[in-house]
């Protein structure tokens, strides 16, 4: 079962990881000092508007910029349960599913869906519902057994150990 | 095959790989710094490590918050620094023999052609210069290379990059690469390889190359690559302690596109607020007043990049109310320098000069900007807060641009400064 229903929060095209977690906040790795200043310089009140099991859609290259890890886990530790973009930078993407945030793909949403509508993202079955009662569900990539596995498990290095357990 | 699926190719068992196909590959060589390290070490750990896969392939480079800017880098250096002991990590680079990983390596011969590199840091490309495979990872896939020195990936598609023609007087390689991002965007070459070839790049030097690979992060880009040849092996020939492999793409080799770049045409680029796609020529800048320059970073700040700024500064005073920050990358280059009497030049010219730290590019200290601040920077991002306050901004551009910036107290060619002599 991986379902994520939520309130979308937009963001535009080329949404880089010092927006989503500044380097002047990597002094620490740690989770929940992170998430207080996530997404800081997209929107400074963005932690403070949102509640556990929303949703970030975002347009092109989500993430692009540094390879920290920091982003990821400061959007996860946020409380945010799964981020929709047109398209994500390859290391960010990585770095997702290692750490366990489920993150998506879908061209269409964006355009679609409004700020604070609420959604429900199947990842099981690969649809996007807009949960306005007219919009059809969209179609998106499911995410297979292994990678829910892996999420589920809290990201790559838990899964490994599990697995050696 | 390309350069770039022979190596990735070499690094597994297989015969042969081709674009698209999921492979898992072993690391010659695994980097981690004091940002990106912690995390790594810590999952190490939690996952049941107890020695790393091998002493001399882990690389520890503790370089971005160094020296120590506040307690809490202090203590992610000290988690790095007990690590190394406890591991006997060869290649731990303390901060007074140091520098930014990505001219250090280099410099030190710890990667070399043919190597596959991965590393916790996003311009781990810049080591296609040498022509590696080298891409930057999380924190998390370092740590599970560390562990099983191995690592998962998706051969990535080459786009090909042709330079032909001569190189304008101060124009190098920051320009290009610049050129070529405004040119495809900041997606443009996303997951895929960059490789780049044509006659201009035979008479390229390392220093332009690296710049070149540095930055095809910023396009997006997996990895960049050049095809090694004399320029590189006189390069690497007295720095190499082991063996290497060089490689080059065959004439059938296939490309999901290519572009032909006239070199010639290319004047000294300047990359806009807030993406580094944003790039203009030197002649379209206008009047951008400015209130810092930073000369240094993995992109910009070799010994070339020095000297190139120093003929510029030499017998100059850098503008009033202007902050000029010049970084040498490494210990090694600061010497180097220093010898050279760069160094004097600088501060004659009223410079400040750091020891080497990535410190000032992504706004973590020696040279954070305040709100409404301008900078030129020979750094390779100017996202929104990069260098400091979110309502300052970031100019990226070469060394010349710079340096003549720093004279003239706005953006400006080096020309405004020496004339149009050659």
């Amino acid at each position: 079962m991986m379902k994520f229903k939520g309130r979308v929060w937009k963001f535009g095209d080329n949404i880089d990881t010092d927006a989503i977690i500044p380097a002047r906040y990597l002094t620490t790795s740690d989770p929940e000092a992170l998430a207080a200043h996530c997404m800081e310089d997209a929107d400074p009140e963005f932690v403070k508007k949102i509640r556990a099991g929303d949703i970030i859609v975002a347009g092109e290259n989500f993430g692009c910029g540094s390879s920290r890890e920091h982003a990821p886990i400061a959007i996860k530790a946020a409380g945010i349960s799964c981020v929709v973009a047109k398209s994500f930078a390859r290391i960010f993407y990585r770095n997702a599913f290692d750490i366990g945030l489920p993150i998506f793909e879908s061209n269409d949403l964006w355009d679609k869906v409004s700020e604070g509508q609420e959604i429900e993202v199947d990842g099981d079955n690969g649809s996007i519902r807009i949960l306005d009662g007219c919009t059809a569900p969209l179609q998106i990539q499911a995410i297979p057994p292994f990678m829910q596995e892996l999420i589920k498990d809290g990201g790559l290095m838990k899964h490994l150990a599990k697995k050696g357990a | 095959m390309t350069i770039t699926e022979k190596i990735l190719c070499q690094h597994t068992d297989l015969k042969e790989v081709h674009p698209g196909m999921l492979i898992n590959a072993k690391v010659d060589i695994a980097l981690g710094n004091d940002i990106t390290a912690p995390i790594a070490i810590v999952e190490f750990k939690k996952a049941g490590g107890v020695r790393v896969f091998d002493r001399d392939k882990v690389v520890l480079v503790p370089d971005h918050f160094t020296p120590n800017k506040d307690i809490n880098s202090a203590q992610q250096c000290k988690l790095i620094r007990k690590f190394a002991q406890e591991q006997k990590i060869t290649h731990y680079y303390e901060v007074g023999e140091a520098g930014i990983e990505h001219a250090l390596l280099p410099e030190q011969g710890v990667v070399l052609p043919g190597d596959l590199v991965i590393g916790a840091d996003s311009h781990t490309c810049t080591y296609g210069a040498l022509g590696a495979f080298a891409t930057g990872v999380g924190s998390t896939d370092l740590a599970a290379a560390m562990l099983t020195g191995e690592v998962w990936f998706r051969v990535p598609e080459t786009m090909k990059i042709v330079f032909h023609g001569k190189m304008k007087k101060w124009v190098s390689g920051k320009d290009l690469i610049l050129h070529i991002i405004g040119l495809i965007g900041v997606d443009g070459a996303r997951y895929m390889a960059m490789e780049f070839t044509g006659e201009t790049v035979c008479n390229l030097g390392m220093a332009d190359r690296l710049t070149i690979a540095n930055m095809v992060i910023e396009a997006g880009a997996k990895n960049g690559i050049f095809i090694p040849d004399d320029i590189t092996k006189s390069y690497v020939q007295e720095r190499a302690k082991r063996p290497y492999t060089l490689y080059t793409s065959d004439s059938d080799a296939v490309y999901a596109s290519t572009i032909d770049i006239d070199v010639s045409k290319i004047e000294p680029q300047v990359a806009f607020p807030h993406i580094p796609s944003n790039v203009r020529g030197i002649s379209k800048v206008g009047d951008v007043k400015i209130d810092q320059v930073v000369i240094g970073s993995c992109t910009n700040g070799r010994i070339e990049d020095l000297r190139v700024a120093a003929g510029i500064l030499k017998g100059r005073k850098v503008a009033p109310y202007i902050r000029l920050i010049i970084v040498p990358a490494t210990q090694g280059i600061y010497k180097m320098a220093l010898k050279e009497g760069l160094i004097e030049i600088f501060i004659d010219a009223n410079a400040v000069v750091s020891t080497p730290t990535c410190g000032a590019c992504l706004g973590g200290h020696m040279g954070v900007l305040a709100e409404g601040e301008r900078a030129v920077s020979t750094t390779n991002r100017n996202f929104v807060g990069r260098m400091g306050h979110t309502g300052s901004e970031v100019y990226l551009a070469g060394p010349a641009v710079a340096a003549a910036s720093a004279v003239l107290g706005r953006i400006a060619g080096p020309e405004e400064v020496l004339g149009n002599r050659n």
